[in-house]
């Protein structure tokens, strides 16, 4: 902190365009951009505590990004354009099972799983379809996807390519956060140090053409969602941040060419405060560590911007009407955190995917915290409380503590330390050990969830209409991958296919290159990963409860 | 002699918090408990149910492959002449309970199912009355 941030802060302040709306109360009171003492801490000034920009909501406010996948890419095209005519403005993929883990829909494991969890994608062809009529170059667009990120962001390449958008030109994230994979989410298929080899390529090849793209979400939210508790959540993904850092330098990559373009993923849970003050407590270590260990230079290499997404686990199957309310309240810890794009679960998300009215009403609740609450008007509205500054500093000591750990892991290396974690089961019992802690409170009652284990009455109506997948999207897309696979040119997809495994081979190779032009020649998601496997090998985790 | 129960990960789902916190649960009620890890096929299920000699199956499901793979242990354990009990727990809207027991399935457990129902119900399914 300097003394001079109020200057530099209403300098900034001066320079934003506002949106054009009245920053008062119902009452008409008008309302300053930010509180607090001239001697203290400002948005947009490091160490960005309470806010990477000076202006905040008052200039724009948080993406609404709603999270979708399911069936068939031209179901999924279908809600996405329902999303954006809803007043949605960016779009967030889910992907299936066994895209998730590098599997074509026609690959024996993956019966029963297609089009499930999230919208199948084995080809260009399906990738055609999924951003059909949208437009690329307006809407950003996000994939959550991890161990075929690479893969997965090559075929999105081509086919925005393909229809005269240039890659300069698309916005979007890439989830690509595969440490947290072996952490929590367990949906890997390489090894640690390979498959780190695969979001290195894809962090310097955005770094280098891709100025508005978001390489890496470095994502807590499945750690959280795993189990952790919040500070673990808060420590274990700036501690992979960190890693990701490490690993661009070690590639020869300038830290103020990546860091900029590194994105957080956070839960919001129900316990307001503590999550408000995680927010806080992140953007301070994301900071502090950035310039004091990594010499970032950069005020954006410094600002920690992340989105939100409502805590999944905190939803009931019970009287799942009451999940609106809470996710109306974790949307709020969100933005009184300052967030930069959200997703609001929907009511029915404890029993099956969201209908598409369900998924509205989670639209609605951030459209009404956005324009009717007037909460987006003041920056970081929360600082300058005794409780949450003391939590948010309490946050950064234990925060600090969990990385202490890490770094002894790594002999000082946050990235060693991050693969010896995972290959020593730190990460994975810490979150089980948490886990299996708040289910012993929520079973001897010092935990109580509305619906679960108080207050039941009403637990009998089920009369909630939720999402069917067809069991037919299974078969049509088995049938679509088997004609993509004869339409195309065999002659090419095995000369792109020995040009991958020859890349593959030699690490200094960036692979991103070959990945786009064996999706051009129709390479499909399961033969491309499994041409990387044959070089990388696969990962299997040592079973433990 | 106590209980000893598989508790396992079929298809390709890596969500294990259930799964771990529901192992725990058992081992900490007596129960011996056997987790083979993720990315199970419905064979192994069932070959390692048969060899670990277990009194139940209890299985985790998040992805909504449940009316597909479920079955599939099933029929696995019985082809072996196997009449090990299969559970199941996760995300199961209410109107597919019916067709896991239609498949034979001895018990269901959705969502907040608390600690003390998850023990109850692999205990009623080990020693059905």
């Amino acid at each position: 902190m300097t003394n001079d941030s109020y200057e530099i802060w209403d300098e900034a302040f001066k320079k934003s365009r506002l949106r054009d709306v009245s920053f008062a109360t119902m009452s008409g009171i008008a309302l300053d951009p930010v509180y607090g003492p001239h001697d203290g801490e400002f948005p947009g000034v490091f160490p960005y505590t309470r806010g990477p920009h000076a202006s905040m909501y008052r200039s724009k406010l948080w993406t609404m990004r709603m999270f979708a996948g399911f069936g068939l890419a031209t179901d999924t095209n279908g809600r996405f354009k329902e999303i954006i005519r809803s007043g949605g403005d960016g779009l967030s993929t889910a992907f299936d099972m066994p895209t998730l883990l590098g599997l074509d829909s026609d690959d024996p494991l993956a019966l029963g799983e297609v089009g499930r969890c999230g919208v199948a994608i084995d080809s260009l062809a399906d990738m055609r379809d999924l951003f059909a009529d949208i437009d690329l170059a307006a809407t950003t667009t996000s994939m959550t996807i991890n161990s075929p990120a690479a893969v997965i962001f090559a075929m999105f390449i081509a086919q925005a390519e393909e229809r005269g958008v240039a890659r300069a030109r698309l916005g979007g994230t890439l989830q690509n956060d595969i440490l947290k994979e072996y952490q929590a989410q367990k949906e890997f298929v390489f090894p640690p140090r390979q498959s780190m080899r695969l979001v290195r390529d894809t962090m310097s090849f955005s770094a280098a053409q891709m100025p508005r793209w978001n390489s890496i979400s470095i994502s807590g939210y499945h750690i959280r969602e795993a189990g952790s508790t919040a500070v673990e959540e808060l420590a274990f993904t700036l501690a992979n941040g960190f890693a990701y850092v490490e690993l661009a330098r070690q590639g020869g990559l300038d830290v103020d060419a990546i860091a900029p373009r590194l994105s957080f993923f956070f839960n919001a849970h129900i316990d307001f405060f503590e999550e408000i003050a995680k927010y806080r407590a992140a953007r301070n270590l994301w900071a502090t560590w950035m310039r004091d260990h990594y010499h970032a230079q950069l005020p954006k290499s410094h600002q920690l911007r992340f989105h939100t997404q409502t805590a999944g686990v905190s939803l009931t199957a019970q009287q799942p009407e009451v999940n609106i309310v809470r996710t109306a309240i974790e949307a709020l810890a969100g933005v009184l955190g300052g967030t930069q794009s959200l997703h609001t679960n929907s009511m029915d998300e404890a029993l099956a995917l969201p209908t598409e009215k369900a998924a509205r009403i989670a639209l609605r609740t951030q459209q009404v915290i956005a324009f009717e609450t007037n909460a987006v008007h003041v920056a970081d509205p929360l600082g300058g409380s005794y409780f949450v500054e003391a939590l948010t500093s309490e946050m950064e000591i234990q925060a600090e503590a969990i990385f202490a750990e890490i770094l002894e892991m790594g002999d000082g290396s946050m990235l060693d330390g991050c693969i010896n974690g995972i290959e020593a089961n730190y990460f994975q019992s810490r979150i089980a050990d948490s886990s299996y802690q708040l289910e012993r409170n929520f079973n001897n009652g010092t935990r109580i969830v509305v619906g679960a284990n108080r207050f039941l009455e009403g637990n009998d109506e089920t009369d909630l209409d939720t999402l069917r997948i067809s069991g037919a999207d299974e078969t049509t897309q088995r049938a679509r991958v088997a004609r993509v696979r004869q339409d195309r040119n065999d002659d090419e997809v095995r000369r792109s296919l020995a040009l991958l495994a020859r890349e593959a081979a030699d690490p200094e190779i960036n692979l991103m290159p070959a990945l786009i032009d064996a999706s051009r020649h129709m390479v499909t998601v399961g033969e491309m990963m499994g041409t990387m496997a044959g070089v990388f090998g696969r990962y299997v985790e040592t079973a433990s409860i | 002699m106590s209980i000893r129960v598989l508790v396992a990960k079929v298809g390709l789902d890596g969500h294990d918090r259930g799964i771990k916190v529901v192992a725990r649960l058992l081992r900490d009620a007596g129960m011996e408990v056997v987790y083979t890890g993720l990315f199970q096929t419905p064979e192994m299920v069932a070959v390692a149910a048969i060899q670990e000699d277990v009194d139940v199956v209890g299985l985790s499901m998040l992805s909504g492959a449940h009316l597909t793979l479920v079955p599939l242990v099933v029929a696995a354990l019985r082809e072996r002449g196997s009449d090990i009990p299969v559970v199941v727990g996760g995300i199961v809207p209410p109107s597919d309970i019916s067709l896991l027991i239609d498949a034979g399935v001895a018990g269901v457990m959705g969502p907040g199912a608390s600690g003390a129902s998850v023990v109850s119900t692999i205990t009623e399914a080990a020693n059905p009355a």
